[in-house]
């Protein structure tokens, strides 16, 4: 391996951790909050969940496509990128909150309210620990998926490990082809061993 | 003998059917009144109208001196311990935070709360040390019950809420938590609301039986009254006794 092969690596390693990472918490911060106040507002809860699923079947590489020509979020480079990173990260997010929550025991929230907790008392030392793991599996999820999309990022210019898979498949070179594949592979692998670690450390009681 | 809690001519309709019919009577200081009945009789939704889990559609129900409807729930609850048959410990606690939970919604000081939670294990016959940093799946039914009552009692409620809390409990392991719970009652000398459709349990843990049957009151008296009433549902329950099982 060269050493300019190398250093280009770890450029576009960073470049797409940092897609990555930055899609990922705005994805969260929507995503969490929108799952758990949709468990209070079932009538809420069709086309919270529909929304995320349609945008779900959208093609990434036509998502990239469609957000180009659209004003203010739009245009090429790594913004757009990061919006049509969070939208496909938004359903495991959504879904696995609202899950989590409501399959806490009823039992358990009957005798939590019964018990005099209020509302914020019962979301906080009862609800959000119990869906916990949930919603952890579901930033496992949304981690692994974001990674690998975050790979056609390139093909709008948001750079990242995509830049040598797109540059090796028009000058079928595998070595470029590898250089990109294999360290993604690597993160992905490593964010998913990272996170279903945290995700039983995090219950102890199970 | 004052009364703690009182129905006053309490009905409660849900979705077009009336679950209770004008339901009136009163629970004493210092007593156990069972709420007797089928399923479907009505028992749970009267029980939880007393945390106000429900509220009456028709009439009210008066906690010390006021109608439930005019406690700030929150508080109300605080005030009166819960026991259900699925016991609803939190399975992420471990017992000693499951004990402790409403006085630590109460603010006590941790130094409190932890003598408290000790003494109230203690009385269940949970040894703290054994148990105290245990979590919920690793105890047996029996265990999750006396930690379900000790969480009950925490912060020294004035009155409790049972709903078939030993229900889920083999026989042998029931009579044995009944047993406890008489002598908790004798101890403690709490006024208690509780529901059952256990004949044999209602005659022995009773100071009064209230019967229950399609949502009316169709009796209320002490055990041995009961052992004599002759409405049809009550016969209909007598007729379940095993001789010589319900006695105390």
């Amino acid at each position: 391996m060269t050493a300019t092969l190398a250093s280009e690596m770890l450029r576009l390693t960073g470049e797409h951790i940092v897609l990555v990472f930055t899609s990922l918490v705005i994805a969260a911060t929507i995503g969490i909050p929108l799952g758990i106040l949709v468990t209070r507002r079932p009538g809420a809860r069709r086309w919270a969940v529909g929304f995320a699923n349609i945008v779900q079947t959208i093609p990434s590489l036509a998502l990239f496509g469609f957000l180009i020509p659209i004003p203010f979020i739009g245009g090429i480079g790594r913004r757009t990128a990061i919006i049509a990173l969070v939208l496909y990260a938004l359903l495991p997010l959504l879904r696995n909150t609202l899950v989590g929550i409501l399959g806490v025991d009823p039992a358990v929230r009957e005798s939590a309210v019964a018990m005099g907790m209020t509302a914020r008392q019962l979301l906080w030392k009862v609800e959000l620990p119990l869906a916990m793991r949930t919603i952890l599996a579901g930033v496992r999820v949304a981690t692994v998926t974001t990674i690998g999309t975050a790979t056609i990022a390139a093909a709008i210019g948001a750079g990242g490990l995509g830049v040598f898979i797109f540059r090796g498949i028009s000058t079928v070179n595998t070595t470029q082809i590898l250089a990109g594949a294999v360290p993604a592979a690597l993160l992905a692998l490593a964010a998913d061993g990272g996170l279903g670690w945290l995700e039983k450390r995090l219950s102890p009681y199970s | 003998m004052s009364r703690v809690v009182a129905f006053r001519d309490v009905s409660y309709e849900i979705a077009g059917k009336l679950v209770l019919r004008n339901l009136s009577f009163e629970v004493a200081a210092g007593e156990t009144l069972v709420l007797l009945g089928r399923s479907g009789s009505g028992k749970t939704t009267a029980l939880k109208m007393v945390n106000r889990l429900l509220e009456p559609t028709v009439g009210q129900v008066v906690v010390g001196d006021a109608a439930t409807t005019a406690w700030d729930p929150i508080r109300l609850r605080r005030r009166i311990g819960y026991v259900i048959q699925e016991v609803g410990l939190f399975p992420h606690f471990t017992v000693t935070a499951n004990v402790g939970v409403v006085p630590a919604l109460e603010g006590w000081d941790g130094s409190r709360v932890a003598r408290r939670v000790r003494e109230l294990l203690e009385s269940v016959g949970l040894e703290p040390e054994e148990y105290g940093g245990r979590y919920p799946r690793e105890l047996s039914g029996g265990e999750r019950q006396r930690v379900g009552v000790a969480r009950a009692l925490a912060a020294d409620p004035d009155f409790l809420l049972f709903d078939e809390p030993f229900g889920a409990l083999d026989p042998v392991t029931r009579r044995k938590v009944q047993g406890q719970f008489l002598e908790l009652r004798r101890s403690f000398g709490k006024t208690a609301l509780f529901v059952t459709h256990d004949i044999h349990e209602a005659l022995a843990i009773g100071s009064r039986i209230g019967l229950l049957h399609k949502g009316r009151l169709e009796f209320i008296g002490t055990p041995e009254e009961f052992l004599a009433a002759e409405t049809t549902e009550a016969r209909a329950f007598l007729a379940c006794l095993v001789p010589g099982a319900g006695s105390r």
